[in-house]
């Protein structure tokens, strides 16, 4: 376990993507198997034990410190699991005075998988006692499932496959066929064994990725050579047919990253059994035989909620999102729907090689001979010029009712074949322009995780005559799109411009010539009725900061007004 | 006569801790007509007072911030040495922090108050060791007063840096230190650890750091990193004061690994927050553990608590039926003055 937390330790620091993969391979070719494998498992979220809810390591603590220390020590720190480590009362005794030795990765593994919950709290207060400061911070982030140490899977996938020289792409083909501690894996990385095969009858294909479209990129690209569509606010999804060699059903929904979400989302699976019939002759004279048998295909999409034909906002399928199992009422309120824009396999052949333009072709077809409610077509946008797609992006209302859905432009190139990860030039993506206003600073909170001690969330206003006088009314809170000497300088001025404290809130001054102006940008507004402005934003972020700019200088909450109504009159025209 | 009441002889005041019989002020925020001294780093020593009471040290290095004419008087005092004044005994007990750093024990009426300034309890190469001194109220600091600091042993943290350096032969090591007193004993460290080779300096730590040397302190052959190429850089250790790490300046090393020794490395946001690769957690204050361990060997009664997080040691102090009370003293410690020092001291050195 050690070795294990001193990897995640280092990681957490390391902000190079390639020292982090020499770090990975590093550890996976000085720690033997299982460990080895586990720590993979961990790294790419491919554990599967009951995690331990933070109010068990809370317990743990609360039964060892003060609970006031305690409390002041979790706001400071802002991070449960580092805090429990570093308070945790270390053990003196050390192993010659017949304290036992710290666990491995695989003990604790391997334990977590049959423990039962009544005994974990005595098994894990067990391990705290045994490891040092950094083995309990790795252990308590392990157990509660929140590693978020910055390698994605897909990093930890190509450390392992740097070990045996491996491209990251055959490691991913295989990868749903494997399973922790990844013996085989191991074993063909360091060319002790053949190549695992992947017997997982639906695989996931590793996706397609877009690049940000700039201005200037237009002038080198010519319309005629590419195709758009609008760019949904859903999740990107890849739906995958197929049956096991018992002829059994095997289809499975998976994110961008090849992780199998199937199970949230069971409203779903039945529009991905299709059926192929064939007849059967028997050599007597009986009736042929019918039989059936699923059939393999693999549609690249988005994952949208769909009420009443009407794609919803993001907001409203965060609701089906990160859920194990979901009851018959989220389903019912949430209806799942999947907007299929690629087809990467039809059964027959895999698609991928053909140019983008042959496999929208078999898409069209492919959705039409499907039928299903569930599942639909992602329209094309039609454009000679660039000027053309400029104004649909700026009005999407040619996408109907699901205009508030649409977040751009996707612009593929039609002879482009589809490979993995982000080729250059091929798949661009063209957001629409975010939304500015200036708002003045008002409140402000500590963050957590990396910006614990910091005062890093922000809540900000605009100005509104409430009872004959200019009053500033919160619309909305933000916690990023600053840079980390920008925290610095608003964290120095929240500390010195504090007017009052209500617990954690820090009330700032916000005065007409006293306060901090920020410019927020954000993706669209809503009416809502939780907030005292009767206006919400969509992912808010900072974009710079106005030191310049006096506070009766921002805008009013007129403005946001008109935002609204002429976001509604686009939707009416 | 009634025993004197503790806040009788000291009280905080704007100007800083003021002691009314005695007719001086401890560590000053603003300019006073006697200053009692505790230790050399600008938030305790702060130029234009009249008359400033000092160990020889401490008044060294305001002279090497300050120049000539930082009071208008100055006496020296050793550590042991009492003086009187206006009724009230001055001694000075050595602090542990950095050279020079000393607590002020005034006793008055036959009651005892020790101000302790900045202190550790630690092994500290460069600076006499911590004294623990009986009193009847102990004022501390608490810049690291939560449980979450317990800074370890300090020899394992140079151990860690060595071993990167061993590890990354083609980079260079910066390692951000503040440049009076953390930066001379990170040095004195790395040669206890075997380390001989040249170790080099950002120059606002040239003139601080020849001060430690001419007071006899082993700090082994340094060297200045201006000038140098920067392949020849490859290998090599560099103290710079926190704010040159992250700046323009380390563009002149290869590839460097960006080291900070430093209490505040404990936690993981503020090492990644300034992009420190290598977290070195090396603290010239004393963490909970010293915090408390000190506290119940002064045997005071009642203990004030300054600077830093005063509302968990305080807590603690009263479970442990010990009176306490937040000193209201503002101006010090606030977590960049350390660094502001140093901006201050590489003002003058250049770099």
């Amino acid at each position: 376990m050690n070795r294990f937390a001193e990897l995640l330790d280092r990681l957490a620091y390391e902000p190079g993507r390639n020292n982090k993969l020499r770090l990975i391979t590093a550890y996976f070719r000085e720690t033997p198997d299982p460990d080895r494998g586990y720590a993979l498992a961990a790294l790419t979220g491919a554990l599967s034990f009951k995690h331990a809810k933070p109010a068990l390591v809370r317990g743990l603590i609360a039964a060892r410190a003060d609970p006031v220390l305690f409390a002041l020590s979790y706001d400071y720190v802002g991070d449960l699991s580092e805090t429990v480590a570093l308070m945790w009362p270390s053990a003196l005794m050390r192993e010659h005075d017949g304290k036992p030795p710290p666990p491995t990765l695989t003990d604790v593994v391997t334990t977590l998988r049959t423990l039962g919950k009544a005994e974990l709290p005595a098994q894990l207060a067990r391990w705290l006692d045994e490891l040092d400061e950094i083995g309990r911070w790795a252990l308590l982030k392990l157990v509660t499932g929140a590693m978020r140490i910055g390698v994605s899977a897909r990093l930890a996938k190509t450390a392992a496959a740097a070990l045996g020289d491996k491209d990251t792409h055959d490691v991913e083909l295989i990868w749903p066929g494997l399973a922790p501690p990844y013996l085989d894996l191991f074993a063909w990385l360091e060319g002790r064994a053949e190549k695992p095969v992947n017997r997982i009858p639906a695989p996931f294909r590793p996706v397609m990725l877009a690049h940000a479209i700039e201005d200037a990129d237009f002038a080198r690209l010519d319309a005629s050579d590419f195709t758009a569509e609008w760019k949904w606010d859903g999740i990107r999804v890849q739906a995958v047919g197929g049956c096991d060699e018992h002829g059994n059903d095997a289809s499975r929904l998976y994110s961008r990253t090849g992780e199998d979400i199937t199970s949230g989302f069971p409203d779903l699976l039945p529009s991905l059994r299709l059926q192929e019939s064939s007849e059967v002759t028997l050599d007597d004279s009986r009736k042929p035989l019918r039989t059936f048998r699923h059939q393999a295909f693999a549609i690249d999409g988005e994952l949208l909620v769909v009420r009443e034909g009407r794609v919803q906002s993001f907001n409203v399928l965060q609701q089906r999102l990160n859920r194990k199992t979901v009851t018959p009422r989220l389903m019912k309120e949430f209806p799942i729907h999947l907007r299929a824009y690629d087809l990467l396999d039809d059964g027959d052949n895999d698609l991928r090689e053909l140019p983008f333009d042959d496999r929208r072709r078999r898409l069209v077809d492919f959705i039409a001979a499907l039928d299903d409610p569930r599942i639909d077509l992602s329209p094309q946008v039609p454009f000679a010029t660039w000027g053309e797609l400029a104004a649909a992006r700026a009005d999407p209302a040619a996408a109907g009712t699901d205009a508030d859905a649409v977040e751009g432009i996707m612009l593929k190139r039609r002879d482009a074949p589809y490979l993995p990860g982000r080729p250059k030039g091929l798949w661009w993506k063209w957001k629409r322009d975010p939304h500015v206003i200036d708002a003045v600073l008002m409140y402000a909170q500590r963050g957590h995780g990396k910006r614990s001690s910091y005062y890093s969330d922000y809540t900000f206003g605009v100005w509104t005559e409430a009872d004959g006088n200019e009053q500033l009314v919160p619309v909305g809170k933000a916690y990023f799109g600053f840079t980390d000497e920008e925290l610095l300088r608003i964290d120095r001025f929240v500390r010195r411009n504090t007017t009052e404290s209500f617990g954690p809130v820090r009330h700032v001054v916000h005065e007409p010539d006293r306060g901090l102006v920020l410019e927020v940008a954000f993706e669209g507004l809503q009416r809502s009725a939780r907030h005292r402005s009767g206006v919400a934003m969509r992912f808010p972020r900072i974009s710079r900061l106005r030191w310049d700019k006096p506070p009766r200088e921002a805008d009013r909450l007129e403005t946001l007004e008109r935002m609204l109504a002429s976001a509604a009159a686009a939707r009416s025209a | 006569m009634p025993a004197m009441r503790p806040q009788d002889i000291l009280m905080p005041v704007a100007a800083g801790l003021c002691c009314k019989p005695g007719g001086f002020h401890i560590d000053p925020v603003r300019p006073v007509d006697r200053a009692v001294i505790t230790h050399g780093h600008s938030d305790h020593a702060r130029p234009g007072h009249g008359a400033v009471l000092a160990t020889q040290e401490t008044l060294d290095i305001m002279r090497l911030r300050y120049g000539d004419g930082f009071a208008g008087a100055t006496q020296a005092i050793s550590y042991g040495e009492e003086i009187r004044l206006g009724g009230v005994s001055i001694k000075f007990h050595p602090a542990g922090h950095v050279l020079g750093s000393a607590q002020v024990a005034v006793t008055h009426g036959g009651v005892r108050i020790v101000a302790s300034g900045d202190y550790k309890d630690v092994r500290d190469p460069t600076c006499t060791p911590f004294e623990v001194v009986p009193c009847d109220v102990f004022i501390t600091e608490a810049t690291f007063g939560l449980p979450v600091f317990r800074h370890g042993d300090a020899a394992c943290e140079v151990d860690k840096l060595l071993a990167s350096v061993a590890l990354f032969p083609d980079r260079a090591h910066l390692v951000g230190a503040y440049s009076l007193g953390k930066a001379q004993r990170v040095i004195a460290l790395i040669r206890e650890a075997g380390y001989g080779t040249p170790i080099y300096l950002h120059g606002a730590m040239a003139k601080v750091t020849q001060y430690y040397q001419s007071r006899g302190i082993a700090l082994g052959e340094l060297r200045p990193a201006r000038g140098m190429k920067k392949a020849d850089l490859a290998g090599t250790v560099t103290l710079a004061p926190p704010t040159a790490i992250a700046d323009l300046w380390t563009r002149r090393f290869p590839d460097p690994v960006t080291a900070f020794a430093s209490g505040w490395m404990r936690l993981r946001a503020r090492a990644r927050q300034r992009g420190v690769e290598l977290p070195l957690v090396i603290s010239d204050h004393a963490d909970w553990d010293g915090l408390t361990r000190t506290i119940a060997a002064t045997g005071a009664g009642e203990i004030w608590v300054t600077h830093g997080q005063e509302d968990a040691l305080v807590h603690w102090c009263t479970t442990q039926g010990l009176v306490a009370r937040p000193l209201a003293l503002v101006g010090y410690g606030d977590e960049d003055s350390e660094e502001d020092d140093a901006a201050a001291l590489g003002e003058e050195g250049g770099s």
